[in-house]
């Protein structure tokens, strides 16, 4: 259901407000645990969940994500297993939820099977980390068919040409990497991001999201006149690795849900008291039918 | 090449349904330049006559084909010649592709290369082009790699090179690949990545077969001098497939001449235990297309799409995937694919080290292992090209704990 992506987008602008797009892996340490979490960071103000699909290989990932995806693995999570978490948390919540995941596990369920459990499970969209516009034309039509957002990444060694294309074969929103490099936190903004978001909405009139690096309230503040979310994804999954670093306990799922919630409140606040909302492209996207 | 053997087929980057490019965004960018480069590098006269400059007066190209006669004896079977890849410059076929993606990198003018190696030979080659060219290199290896080969870790420190010792997944050459991607994703405007082998996202499986072709080229001429005919069979190692698509690539269009890929049986059959991508037929389990590093291809992993751990006595055999072209040549039959097991190769070793005074490395030592299981299947009428990819010193541990 695409719809609820759009949806909040839209809601997001009208309050001239910059979205908090909340990304941690799925089954880190436990798949309960996990489902405890997306309701605490929905409830604390998220405006979409990013649920990390574990891969054995996650060579776009940073220290921090590589090690939540050992630990999801080893408590057992698969592709599988987390299209069950979706229809879990779709029981009390209906915040946005997009799956991010490398591309073969999704290739290996099937893209057929895999559109149709997602889409059956309540997902909202799909980002597969190392998949490009390229390769994509059966995965964007088998999950366009089953109404599922397809989001692709813009980079900053993305040209214009790119851009325009990348965002062609995405829906929902643009997901923009601030830096070129892996997921992990970061002190400071590249200064060439105000350039990329504005290559960016020069070329699509999408929802512009923008991840990699991004952890404080700082941060977000300086995003809210330019982008349209902000996605916090190693800082999140620090707070968890750091809340069970001596065991998994019911307590220690308890402190770890406290400090993301924590987290998403401190930076929703920046997010609301950030620069004024962002300009408008050109025409403007939520003026046309919901997608 | 001809139309019904042509290996490169479809769309650009693709070998069958095979290949392509399969990365985070921030690449793709770098991977359309670098293909470029090398479409540019391919008709530039300047580019290549620096090439083969350096292949003749560095690496030291032709390498020779040898009859291997106390071997043939020995077998007493077909008349047996070894492509003599381990008497290159820093002792393995690896040079040959090193120095055309250093070239290249200079060309593009990345001052800074990275590398993954398994075996530690790329790793070499590599930090060797560097030091001959002038370029800052760093090199991942997994730290188990780095345990079992230690001469090679020593040499890259005495050639300038910083290698980077990679402690997740298996600690071999697969992790070494994430580390140098992670690398390479963040360092992409000022660095090269110099892959080793035919893997990874369009252009590399094509490039890098082109760049270790020359082995192929070479064997036909001093072939059809030797024996004024082509050779029955040819036999190499399959680890990513860069040295035995060296030598297979130039005979592809000659039907008569069968081609036989070796690969790492490991200790058995059971996923984990070994690193056979294309023996399903032997019982080696856990391969299927699929994912990873950049490229679609034949790849031993789970059910659930997660990727498998190997086992190979062999550094550089050890590895979850094959290179795509490979992956297309095994699906039409061109070339036939097995495997054998960590003790073939130590027997094999040995076998060659004691009949030709040749001490190979443990990677070549399968296709040797894979020629003498062979055996009952050829006749004294056949005669065979192996492909000798390595020389066997940095395996002198493995190879003296077993004395």
């Amino acid at each position: 259901m695409k719809k609820r992506i759009y949806e909040r987008f839209k809601a997001l602008r009208e309050a001239g407000e910059l979205g908090i797009v909340a990304y941690i892996t799925a089954g880190d340490p436990s798949r309960d645990a996990t489902l405890k979490f997306v309701l605490t960071l929905a409830a604390a103000g998220a405006d979409v969940i990013e649920l990390g699909v574990p891969f054995s290989d996650p060579l776009a990932d940073g220290p921090t994500i590589q090690r939540a995806s050992e630990r999801a693995l080893k408590s057992g999570t698969t592709l599988a297993g987390v299209l069950d978490l979706v229809s879990r948390i779709r029981l009390s919540s209906q915040v946005p939820l997009v799956l991010f995941s490398y591309y073969n596990p999704i290739l290996q369920m099937g893209l057929e099977k895999f559109a149709s459990t997602a889409e059956a499970a309540g997902a909202d969209g799909v980002l597969a980390t190392d998949l490009t516009p390229e390769e994509s034309a059966d995965y964007r039509r088998i999950l366009g068919a089953h109404h599922l957002s397809t989001i692709f990444l813009g980079a900053p060694t993305s040209t214009n040409e790119r851009l325009a294309k990348i965002a062609a074969c995405s829906s929902g929103f643009l997901y923009l990497i601030s830096r070129t490099g892996v997921t992990g936190a970061k002190d400071a903004l590249p200064d060439d991001l105000p350039a990329l978001l504005r290559r960016a909405r020069a070329v699509t009139q999408l929802p512009l999201a923008v991840g990699f690096g991004i952890s404080l309230p700082g941060h977000v503040s300086v995003l809210g006149g330019l982008a349209d979310a902000a996605v916090v994804g190693s800082a999140l999954v620090s707070e968890i690795e750091k809340a069970t670093k001596s065991g998994a306990s019911a307590s220690a799922i308890d402190a770890a849900a406290s400090a993301l919630s924590e987290k998403v409140r401190v930076l929703k606040q920046a997010a609301r008291h950030g620069l004024s909302r962002r300009a408008e492209g050109p025409g403007s996207f939520f003026g046309k039918v919901a997608p | 090449m001809g139309t019904l053997l042509q290996s490169t087929t479809t769309a650009p980057g693709r070998f069958g349904p095979y290949g392509g490019r399969y990365v985070p965004e921030t690449l793709m960018v770098p991977l359309f330049e670098l293909e470029r480069a090398y479409e540019l590098a391919k008709a530039d006269v300047s580019f290549q006559g620096q090439f083969h400059y350096l292949l003749k007066n560095f690496a030291g190209r032709p390498t020779p084909l040898q009859f291997a006669w106390r071997l043939t004896e020995k077998l007493g079977g077909p008349r047996i010649y070894l492509k003599r890849e381990d008497l290159l410059h820093t002792g393995a076929h690896k040079i040959n592709n090193a120095i055309g993606q250093g070239l290249l990198a200079v060309k593009m003018g990345k001052p800074r290369i990275i590398a993954e190696t398994g075996a530690g030979q790329h790793g070499v080659a590599s930090a060797t082009v560097a030091a001959h060219l002038g370029l800052e290199c760093v090199v991942y290896m997994g730290t188990e790699d780095m345990a079992r080969q230690a001469l090679n870790v020593a040499r890259m420190r005495m050639l300038g090179a910083q290698v980077v010792g990679v402690d997740s997944g298996s600690r071999t050459l697969k992790d070494a690949i994430n580390e140098a991607m992670r690398d390479w994703v963040t360092n992409v405007r000022s660095t090269h990545y110099l892959l080793g082998s035919v893997l990874g996202a369009h252009p590399y499986p094509l490039m890098v077969r082109d760049f270790q072709a020359v082995i192929g080229r070479e064997a036909r001429e001093q072939i059809l001098a030797a024996e004024k005919r082509l050779p029955t069979h040819l036999f190499a190692c399959v680890g990513g497939g860069s040295n035995s698509i060296g030598l297979f690539y130039e005979f592809l269009r000659d039907a008569s001449v069968k081609m036989i890929g070796i690969e790492a049986g490991g200790r058995g059959g059971q996923l984990g235990e070994h690193a056979a991508r294309l023996a399903a037929h032997q019982g080696f389990t856990g391969a299927r297309p699929g994912v990873l590093q950049g490229t679609y291809t034949y790849v031993l992993q789970n059910e659930d799409g997660q990727i498998a751990t190997t086992h190979s006595i062999s550094a550089g055999l050890d590895y979850p995937a094959i290179g795509p072209e490979h992956a297309w040549l095994a699906d039409q039959r061109r070339v036939e694919y097995f495997a054998v097991s960590d003790q073939a190769a130590l027997d094999a070793a040995r076998l060659l080290s004691r009949t030709e005074g040749i001490i190979p490395a443990l990677e070549s030592a399968h296709a040797i292992a894979g020629l003498v299981e062979r055996l009952p299947k050829l006749s004294k009428n056949d005669f065979v090209i192996l492909n000798l990819s390595g020389r066997g010193d940095k395996d002198m541990d493995t190879y003296s704990r077993l004395l």
